[in-house]
């Protein structure tokens, strides 16, 4: 997983509430083997036209906002689906934060497993970040996970807190995985007295 | 004396390996269903790290979302849904873990197999990388949907980190009427608390209505916890959750069963047990529910009419009921039941078990599906439809005009041919009716699987109250 220490680039606002992961990606997009490769699918529905053709008011086809790293959103966003290739494609696209009011737990989960930031802050702070985004190719922010700390275009500080394994895991681009594997001894005894108090198992 | 626990306390205790530090305790899982859509990239993760699966014997692979209803005899058509079906096939072989092959009569969608099966058991932990996987808690599990980087977790170690969960109790008091479903207590939960009234906590289901539900309809409930938001739902186990396993095939058995079911009954939440927030719902209140929106909260009794966005004070919320009433085709005002319905789907992980096809059966039954109508049954495993079989209910279906498929996930989330054409409308007993759920442009109503019965015979959403 790559590294998430510091990040600068410009924000995209998206002031919809309960962006599902079916909007996210649509299952269409699923049948795919690979993580990589769902960039181009991502928001599917709201970004191309019946005849592939872009949408030229989705906020992602704005030339201003092509290249954004950051997504402000609104409530309950990742909400649905438990597909990871939700996070797959907006990693793929390029985003590698998220900054919204409140998030579904399994999407939340997933970003933080492929380097992805989601950040949760109240409605009104979400509303002034948002206003400033809407200043299209000069809504430069720049988040500093170590801080905690997202820098707007106004050059307001604003402060957010991850939950500190999670933090931790994020700026050392650690694999979990392996960081469990190193409990395997604990992991041995559980089974082994669980085996014998419910041998059902 | 000892702290009083909830039952979800207990399962938690009881499957922490490592608390951990930083609140991110590392808890051991005793069950995990795959399935070919969000796996093929965490065996592949288990490759390129020369990973083996710790316990291929607590993992239960089958495919479900991508596989065709129509005759499969032949294999799968579609290049990549075959594709995914092959892979799935070929990564559990080569990592040893049982698999159901596609044409065995226990093939079905996951979570209606892991229970039929008795793979699914009390005071367990149970995941799998589907949203759904809440179902299971309807047998006091604690079961949670996780991402395809969590399933490979599990594959490698058998375990999950986790922060602990908040706890909320819902009550729902009293008897429910008749005409109202498990399906109906779900939805108005969810139209009560909202569809984020649960994110970050474990919803305990409690009371009369609920305890008299059969383990179907206490499936169907858990099921829908994710639509809340909830990380999972539970129901404590009881005589009925142990009615319903014995003599499945991967229960215990014998002396261990006797063991197993001792266990079980220290499971349920302890008096005065605190929970985080309790929630309480008059049963008897309760009315038959259809969604008119593309959230699941957007949801009223069938004897109600489309809301109006105008009178809604929130902005957001407004111009969220604006977007949906547009997309949905729907005016203000316009009564519920005068909604007219191009299709109907009855299946799916909410309810595609056997007691739902009998509820439809029994509104079918000597009726005929309306003309221009398109209705399909689902089975959610090979296992029911064998049984729907045995009690003639396919019968029942295909003189009403309805069409008998094989199992599979189907037009819940539209992955195979069985999809709404764009502004079609479905009557459907599914979960989700979000844009685009049922197929691009699809018009979704998610209603019990009688009142789905009834809309296909009516032609429009119907009161099936009105039917018996």
């Amino acid at each position: 997983m790559e590294k998430f220490d510091t990040l600068t680039g410009v924000a995209a606002p998206m002031p919809m509430i309960n962006v599902d992961t079916d909007r996210i990606i649509p299952k269409q997009f699923l049948t795919t083997i690979k993580r990589t490769g769902l960039g181009r699918h991502a928001f599917h529905e709201m970004r191309y036209e019946d005849d592939g053709s872009e949408k030229p008011d989705f906020v992602l086809n704005k030339a201003a906002y092509r290249d954004a790293k950051i997504l402000i959103a609104g409530a309950n966003f990742g909400c649905g689906s438990s597909r990871e290739h939700a996070p797959w494609a907006l990693l793929d696209f390029g985003i590698r934060c998220v900054i919204a009011p409140s998030f579904a737990d399994i999407f939340f989960n997933n970003c933080f497993k492929n380097g992805i930031l989601p950040i949760t802050l109240p409605q009104e702070q979400i509303d002034s970040l948002m206003a400033e985004a809407d200043r299209g190719a000069n809504a430069v922010f720049t988040i500093d996970l170590e801080k905690e700390e997202i820098s707007t275009p106004d050059g307001r500080t604003v402060a957010f807190q991850i939950d500190p394994f999670r933090r931790h895991c994020l700026l050392e681009g650690l694999d979990d995985i392996g960081l469990t594997l190193e409990k395997g001894p604990a992991i041995d005894s559980f089974e082994a007295k669980r085996a014998q108090q419910h041998p059902w198992l | 004396m000892a702290e009083a626990r909830t039952l979800f306390d207990k399962i938690w205790d009881l499957h922490v390996v490592d608390p951990g530090e930083d609140g991110a305790a590392l808890i051991y899982i005793d069950r995990h269903l795959v399935h070919e859509v969000t796996s093929p990239q965490a065996f592949e993760g288990l490759r390129i790290a020369g990973r083996p699966v710790r316990r291929p014997d607590a993992t239960l692979a089958v495919a479900d979302h991508n596989i065709p209803t129509t005759d499969r005899s032949a294999g799968i058509a579609d290049a990549t849904a075959r594709l995914q079906v092959e892979t799935l096939e070929a990564n559990t072989k080569a990592f040893g873990v049982p698999y159901i092959p596609v044409d065995d009569i226990r093939q079905g969608i996951v979570h209606i197999i892991g229970p039929e099966l008795g793979f699914t058991l009390p005071g367990t932990t149970i995941v799998c990388g589907d949203s759904h996987t809440s179902t299971h808690g309807a047998f006091g599990a604690l079961a949670f949907g996780i991402g395809t980087s969590e399933v490979e977790h599990v594959l490698a170690t058998q375990t999950l980190i986790q922060q602990r969960p908040k706890t909320m109790r819902i009550t729902v008091d009293g008897k429910a009427p008749a005409g109202v479903t498990a399906k109906d207590i779900v939805l108005s939960i969810i139209g009560h608390i909202g569809t984020a009234g649960a994110t970050g906590h474990v919803i305990e289901y409690a009371g009369e209505a609920i305890r008299d539900l059969s383990m179907e309809g206490r499936m169907t409930v858990c099921n829908m916890s994710i639509e809340a938001g909830a990380r999972a739902g539970l129901i404590a186990p009881d005589e009925t959750t142990f009615e319903y396993l014995k003599g499945r095939s991967m229960a215990p058995k014998g002396a261990v069963w006797e063991q197993a079911v001792t266990f079980w009954r220290t499971l349920p939440s302890d008096p005065g047990a605190r929970y985080d927030t309790e929630i309480t719902i008059s049963a008897e209140t309760l009315v038959p529910h259809v969604t008119w929106g593309t959230s699941p909260q957007d949801v009223l009794p069938i004897s109600g009419a489309v809301p109006d966005p105008a009178a809604e004070a929130d902005e957001a919320r407004r111009e969220g009921m604006a977007r949906a009433l547009d997309y949905m085709g729907l005016t203000p005002g316009m009564p519920l039941s005068a909604v007219k319905i191009d299709r109907v789907f009855i299946g799916s992980c909410t309810n595609g078990r056997i007691e739902d096809l009998r509820a439809a059966a029994a509104v079918a039954k000597g009726r005929k599906v309306a003309e221009g109508v398109g209705a399909m049954i689902v089975p959610g495993s090979g296992l029911v439809k064998h049984q729907a079989e045995e009690e003639g209910l396919d019968r029942i279906f295909i003189e009403a005009g309805f069409e008998w498929r094989e199992p599979g996930c189907s037009m819940c989330l539209a992955m195979n041919d069985d999809r709404l054409a764009p502004g079609e409308r479905c009557a459907s007993t599914s979960n989700r009716n979000f844009e685009g759920r049922q197929g691009f442009r699809g018009r979704t109503h998610l209603v019990s699987p009688a009142m789905a019965a009834a809309a296909a015979i009516s032609g429009h959403l119907a009161d099936v109250r009105e039917f018996q």
